[in-house]
């Protein structure tokens, strides 16, 4: 059987004598008798690592991953360089804890502090946390902020945020006794900038997304401009990948970034873990939950990275703390920071480009099908659109017979594509002729 | 040495009036038992205070620390040097007020400064 | 022994490039993107070659300290060794998108859900669910679970939740982001509850009482049936904090102890990796009576033994995390608990109690035992009075212990106790590292009364000393500025 433990039956029994025990049972005296379990766990039998790999395999076989992917919706398929994963996998970086010991933790900490000036890099900020678990979490996290600083508890959020974004933000926001104001799209996908205007009396601020959602890009100046009129905030949630094309939340005034850092090195992973981003302007700074790195010297005047500004955290203000976070998606953040320094100002740009480009030539040739159309022609994208389709489970069937995942069916009937880098102008054709071919079969059914 | 121009709370927090506005800060001893304080979150101008309860933060490296108000009513000044120097409270914590309130209550079981000196030393 | 280490950002030499692409096969269409929508200039990111890269990063974990690298007695943390073969298969589901139809995604599901299954046996639940991120996470989860029980049932003056001051700081912080007020009782004489003062705390405004056992001080809360019984009868509930769930696998379980709601820490327990400090993973575990309310979605099984994700819950409180947990961590401790089995997990449970036990014996008399009985997985120790006396306070004899080559305990934690070091050797670690560490303990003990200079001075053997942290949050510099 699969032991961890080192020590032998006979050291055990030795060490046992030693402090005064017969067995083991001793060491629970103090559990009272009554609650103890009288039997072993009913759990699986134990397998050698032989037998695990091969039950883990049995695991991966009932999926059926690896096809060409055309689906995004806020989790996305990017070419991970092969030095990300293994650096991450440095044991010294994976094996240790939270860096509490700065002296024997610079490595972490020094990675972190890269790390949160990758972040402000990114979204052209002052500051950034160590991260949060995801981007859901942190749009949550930002509501709090938004209302921490402004001391209101009204926020109003663009419906263009990931449905399952909106989903979590209620949730927080039901125990923060938040009001939640949800701000429309317009007919071309994009948020009502008028109704964010009329809507900021008395709100901390408004939390939109770029790209949103349906794959539109917003116009985030004037959210802006309408948040700051109402002498609220703007919290950006953006997707990383696209900032090497896009503007940078803080070229456009807003106050706080958030988002979903997975598209930066991290693999698909059936949804995690992922890592949750979080910048804000120097004013905001204190207003950050979790972890933040700082430097400082030590006696002989060396550059020392160190874990600061610690007293904002639950560990010192326990209940008083405006957030609860203490493990976050450290290594995770690291390896999206690593990503972005192999790539580069150079890579950035290119990949942001590629998806660009992929994205609008598999729009164009879907939309050369007859029955799909651009349901938002007028609007710009980078790498995700909705199109109108007669019938897209009649699509998606027909995809997955050739193990190919296609968009993602929105509760209206619409079509959520997506693709990246990862996705050829071969795969496009292919594609589109099985999409053809079944919305052709089913206009014989008509 | 505890100056005898102004009040003392059992939190070790300081009090002085000037007609109807009451400057607030924390004492010495306070500042010395929370050592090297790194930041001051400040009330801001126009908030009520409450007589008892918390209106600003101070923060040393390990821990936080409320600041409880001697009154009730609503802050007219706050001291936003401390804001970008906060080492001010433990150089001098009673030259460096926190807020200046215009109070409509006061309480009225605080200690002059012989009774507070001896409050600290029986403690 | 001292170096500093230069910034990534000061290594960028302009034109070098370590990312590879494809050439693009489409029409370039960054005009279709109208100019004033689109960035200004290129990220100020830096420019590496791939070897440059590697060396930096490697060079940077040269100084860092992870289990792999030695003993890491960090009290709480369940710091345990982390199998390698468990980080080989997580990657196995690397590509399989979140969204995909469940009939392509049915392996992660039935690992899910097969993993929810054990968990409810190890944990005397009925149910779990495994999105929370990691234990905070997971005690909000579970306290939003108290909350809606109670909202349910139109008692919306429960508002209160009871938290001992010995516990972790996150649980304050949790029952507060829950919408709760906090309301802190002292502990008894022994470290455990003061069962008077849950008495006089309890009342028609009790939402529930969170409590951790083994507490915080590596103690079993012998009084656990009465605790249970004064805060149910006052109508709350009460949760378990998972932290310490790795001295008492096999031996009791949370829910034969009257637990109506508690978490794991997936990254403590079940061995998976920290990541310095993340991801993590704190799965959910309710009775019966919880799992209406349970956060969407639940995974399900059909008629035709397909696992499908049912959204469809009206009493659920809703969702608390995009898609569906950390599930790469999910894997490796699944894989852990599929390698040790019943009798295994329970050997883990045992093996840690008597390394704590083992430990606690031979630094008695070299320091303070404040709670003097047999310890569960963990134990509290302190300094003695002539190390204060010659000023070697806890976290001196931190910074000594580094200098001896461990990753010091946890400290200043249990609040309640004065100059506290707690120490969790846990089962991975034979018996004589654990003597070589007392070793160290007692030669630290020695060298105050010798040499106290050379405590206070250290660490010297680590690339930096004792950062100045005053300086570091009086005058915050959190990003490279160029």
């Amino acid at each position: 059987m699969r032991s961890y433990v080192p020590n032998t039956e006979k050291e055990r029994l030795e060490m046992l004598a030693e402090i005064g025990m017969k067995s083991m049972d001793d060491l629970f005296s103090d559990i009272p008798a009554d609650l103890k379990l009288d039997r072993e766990l009913d759990l699986p039998a134990p397998l050698s690592e032989a037998e695990l790999r091969d039950l883990l395999h049995a695991y991966t076989v009932m999926n059926e991953e690896g096809g060409p992917l055309f689906r995004g919706a806020g989790a996305y398929r990017h070419y991970i360089p092969s030095v990300v994963p293994q650096l991450a996998m440095r044991s010294e970086f994976y094996t240790a804890y939270t860096p509490y010991q700065a002296e024997m933790s610079q490595g972490m900490l020094q990675s972190l502090f890269e790390y949160q000036t990758v972040i402000c890099t990114l979204t052209g900020l002052d500051a950034a946390n160590a991260s949060v678990y995801d981007g859901a979490t942190a749009a949550a996290e930002a509501m709090l902020m938004l209302r921490d600083n402004k001391r209101r508890k009204k926020i109003l959020y663009s419906a263009g945020l990931n449905p399952d974004v909106i989903a979590v933000m209620k949730t927080y926001a039901h125990c923060a006794e938040l009001e939640l104001v949800e701000i429309p799209l317009t007919d071309k996908g994009v948020t009502d900038v008028s109704a964010v205007a009329a809507n900021m009396e008395g709100a901390a601020g408004v939390i939109a997304a770029n790209p949103n959602y349906y794959g539109c890009i917003e116009p985030m100046e004037e959210i802006a401009a309408a948040a700051h009129e109402g002498k609220g905030l703007l919290a950006a949630y953006v997707n990383p990948i696209t900032l090497g094309a896009l503007k940078r939340p803080g070229d456009y005034g807003a106050d706080i970034a958030i988002g979903e850092g997975q598209p930066l090195g991290l693999p698909l992973a059936y949804g995690g873990p992922y890592v949750g981003f979080m910048a804000a302007t120097k004013k905001l700074m204190r207003n950050l939950p979790g972890r933040i790195a700082g430097e400082t010297r030590d006696a002989e005047g060396n550059r020392v990275f160190v874990l600061t500004l610690q007293a904002r955290e639950q560990h010192i203000r326990r209940e008083m703390a405006s957030s609860n976070i203490c493990s976050n998606q450290m290594l995770c953040a690291i390896m999206a920071s690593m990503y972005c320094c192999v790539m580069g100002p150079n890579g950035m740009r290119e990949v942001a480009a590629q998806n660009i480009a992929k994205a609008h030539l598999l729009a164009k040739k879907l939309c050369e099908i007859d029955g799909v159309s651009l349901r938002y022609p007028e609007t710009p994208f980078f790498n995700e659109f909705v199109i109108d389709v007669k019938n897209a489970e009649a699509v998606n069937t027909a995809l997955a017979d050739y193990s190919i995942t296609g968009g993602l069916i929105l509760p209206d009937g619409g079509m959520l594509w997506c693709a990246t880098e990862m996705n050829s102008a071969e795969e496009f054709d292919y594609v589109c002729d099985i999409v053809r071919d079944a919305l052709e079969d089913m206009g014989g059914e008509d | 040495m505890v100056p005898n121009d102004r009040k003392y709370t059992r939190d070790h927090e300081w009090v002085m009036v000037e007609g109807s506005v009451a400057k607030m800060g924390i004492t010495a001893h306070a500042a010395e038992a929370l050592g090297d304080i790194v930041y001051v979150e400040l009330p801001v101008v126009d908030d009520e205070v409450t007589m008892g309860e918390s209106y600003c933060v101070v923060e040393s490296v390990k821990a936080s620390s409320s600041v409880f108000s001697a009154v009730t009513g609503k802050v007219v000044e706050i001291n936003e040097e401390l804001d970008g120097a906060p080492e001010k409270l433990n150089e001098d914590a009673f030259e460096n007020f926190i807020a200046a309130v215009e109070f409509t209550e006061i309480a009225d079981d605080l200690m002059d400064a012989e009774e507070y000196e001896k409050f600290c030393e029986e403690e | 022994m001292r170096s500093e280490y230069k910034l990534i950002f000061e290594r960028s030499h302009e034109g070098r490039r370590a990312y590879d692409l494809p050439e693009c096969d489409a029409p370039d269409a960054m005009n279709e993107i109208p100019e004033e929508l689109r960035a200004s200039a290129p990220l100020a990111l830096p420019e590496l070659a791939e070897v440059d890269l590697v060396r930096h990063y490697t060079n940077l974990s040269r100084r860092n300290f992870g289990v792999d690298n030695g003993f890491y007695p960090l009290g709480s943390c369940t710091m345990k060794y982390n199998p390698k073969i468990n980080e080989e298969l997580a990657p196995l589901f690397d590509d399989v998108h979140p969204l995909m139809d469940p009939e392509m995604s049915q392996g992660c599901l039935a690992l899910m859900k097969d993993m929810e299954d054990m968990l409810c046996e190890i944990c005397g639940m009925d149910a779990f669910t495994l999105q929370p991120a990691a234990g905070a996470h997971g005690e909000l989860t579970g306290l939003m679970h108290i909350r809606a029980y109670h909202e349910h049932r139109g008692d919306f003056d429960r508002k209160v939740m009871i938290v001992p001051d010995a516990a972790h700081g996150t649980n304050p912080a949790s029952a507060s982001m829950a919408g709760f007020k906090v309301k802190e009782i002292k502990s008894a004489p022994d470290g455990g509850v003061d069962l008077d003062a849950l008495r006089a705390a309890v009342g028609p405004d009790t939402a529930g009482l969170m409590l951790t056992n083994p507490s915080t001080l590596g103690l079993f809360e012998r009084n656990i049936k009465e605790i249970a019984e004064i805060v149910h009868e006052a109508g709350g509930l009460l949760y378990y904090d998972g932290a310490n769930l790795n001295a008492i696998m096999g031996v009791v379980r949370p829910g034969d102890m009257g637990f109506d709601v508690m978490h794991i820490n997936l990254h403590k327990t079940f061995s998976t990796p920290h990541g310095g400090g993340g991801p993590g993973s704190g799965p959910v575990g309710v009775k019966k009576h919880l799992i209406p309310f349970m956060p969407v979605p639940r995974i399900e099984e059909n008629s035709d033994g397909m696992y499908y994700l049912d959204y469809d819950r009206p009493d659920s409180f809703g969702k608390i995390k995009s898609f569906y947990g950390n599930f790469g961590v999910i894997v490796k401790a699944f894989c852990y608990i599929r390698s040790l089995g019943g009798k295994g997990l329970k050997e883990a449970s045992q093996n840690a109690v008597l390394n704590a036990n083992y430990v606690m014996n031979k630094l008695r008399g070299i320091y303070e035992i404040p709670h003097d009985r047999t310890c569960m997985h963990e134990c509290v120790v302190t300094p003695t009075e002539e190390m204060m006396e010659n000023d070697v306070h806890t976290s001196d004899i931190a910074k000594a212990l580094i200098d001896r080559g461990y990753h010091p305990p946890t400290i200043y934690f249990p609040l309640i106790v004065h100059e506290a070091m707690m120490i969790e050797p846990t089962e991975t670690e034979s018996r004589e590292t654990l003597d070589e560490f007392v070793e160290a303990m007692r030669g630290i003990a020695e060298q105050v009364k010798t040499d106290a200079a050379a405590i206070h001075a250290a660490p010297v053997t680590t690339p930096v000393g004792r950062p100045d942290e005053v300086t570091a949050a009086r005058k915050p510099i959190v990003k490279y500025e160029g």
